[in-house]
């Protein structure tokens, strides 16, 4: 079902004399610019890549993404490609349901951290572990935004949280799981980067490691995933403007960024 | 006399779709966008552009609401500055 017909009509293109357009505000898959998602969120940023990469590499006929529960899930209003939202961290299920009996569709998840490594772990693993040819996208803020900024597995040691608020102790609370780094430590998972879009340059990584995990899909080559970090000022509590400098400061120790498994790379 | 800035580009700011959070500030490699003093209609401070953009994209590289277009000129335009604070150009409000 396409959304565009229920959304206003894009405004006036601007025409700037002897200048020439590099960067539209809407991407060609995006809608309506218009979300309601908090100032300095980070999960807006992804989305655009996300349908960036799927208009370039002429997937949008055939792309089903799978949701499930979170901020991030309120792609699916201003995304004009096909979604379903199942229970929360069960995307690699279904997203394996439909590859399965869809296997020319160009399958992915999009999962947050408290989805994807509170709620879901097993259903990762086991997706990846299958080799199932989907790809699996975790946008990783560190807490469940949605509900309020509660801590999830993915918290890093010393985060502070609604529900760790002396920050996650490894006594009390245990450590954080390093989705990227076990899932790529499966024989099925043929590619496995993480990146973050607190910086312009990030945000080009983030592109490239999408392109690739759909790459990875459409040749066959097995199970990709991407684990995107991303802001969420709300439940750091910081100012929107510290964000991406938490991000880096306080994540990144624990998260590094860059390509873990590239199947596809050429020995 | 007065200096003269390059712009090889420009941007127009959707500045009622900005929720003012700040990141494109220092996300701009030639750091000419500056927070208005004025509100938009929602009560957020927006982006404003002084003469000297490069087209490079960054601001709608990290931009969470969507609140730029980047336009790159066939030829870099002169801006005559000034000494002194530098005026704000461009944007759509
Ligand atoms: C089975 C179930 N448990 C709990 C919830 C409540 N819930 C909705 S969104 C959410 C938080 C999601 O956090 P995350 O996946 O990290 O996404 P974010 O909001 O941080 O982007 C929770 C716990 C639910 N919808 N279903
Ligand atoms: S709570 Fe966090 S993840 Fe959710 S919209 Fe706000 S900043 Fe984004
Ligand atoms: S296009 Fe580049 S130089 Fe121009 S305002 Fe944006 S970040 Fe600054
Ligand atoms: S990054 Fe976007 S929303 Fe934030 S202040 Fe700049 S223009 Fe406004
Ligand atoms: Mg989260």
């Amino acid at each position: 079902m396409s959304n565009r017909s229920t959304e206003p009509d894009r405004g006036q293109e601007v025409r700037i004399e002897g200048a020439r357009q590099v960067a539209s505000s809407r991407a060609d898959l995006q809608v309506s610019e218009d979300h309601h998602l908090c100032p300095g969120c980070g999960h807006p940023v992804a989305w655009r890549i996300l349908l960036e990469v799927i208009q370039e590499l002429s997937l949008a006929q055939r792309a089903i993404g799978v949701v499930g529960h979170g901020c991030y899930t309120n792609i699916v209003r201003m995304a004009d490609i096909d979604f379903l939202q199942c229970l929360h961290g069960r995307a690699p299920a279904v997203a394996t349901g439909v590859k399965r009996v869809q296997p020319q569709a160009a399958v992915f998840t999009l999962q947050g951290d408290g989805d994807m490594a509170s709620e879901g772990l097993a259903e990762v693993l086991h997706a990846a572990a299958r080799a199932e040819k989907i790809t699996a996208i975790m946008l990783n803020n560190g807490v469940f935004g949605d509900t309020g900024g509660q801590m999830t597995a993915a918290s890093v040691v010393g985060q502070r949280t609604k529900t760790s608020l002396e920050g996650r102790s490894p006594e009390l609370h245990g450590y954080p799981v390093p989705v990227a780094e076990l899932v790529a430590s499966l024989p099925g998972a043929a590619y496995v980067a993480r990146s973050a879009v607190n910086t312009a340059g990030g945000v080009a990584q983030t592109k490239r490691y999408l392109k690739r995990a759909f790459e990875t899909q459409t040749s066959g080559a097995g199970f990709s995933l991407v684990e995107v970090l991303t802001m969420c000022p709300t439940g750091w509590f910081v100012p929107t403007a510290a964000g991406p400098g938490y991000l880096s400061d306080s994540m990144q120790p624990t998260y590094p960024t860059g390509p873990l498994k590239d199947s596809l790379r050429p020995a | 006399m007065s200096p003269t800035v390059v712009s090889r580009g420009t941007v127009t700011i959707d500045v009622e779709r900005c929720k003012g959070c700040e990141l494109c500030i220092p996300a701009c490699p030639p750091g000419v966008l500056h927070m208005s003093s004025e509100v938009n209609r929602t009560g957020y401070r927006y982006p404003r552009l002084s003469p000297g953009c490069t087209g490079c994209q960054a601001c709608h590289a990290v931009c969470p609401d969507y609140v730029f277009e980047v336009y790159k000129y066939d030829r870099p335009q002169l801006t005559e500055v000034s000494p002194g604070p530098v005026p704000a150009v461009g944007g759509a409000e």
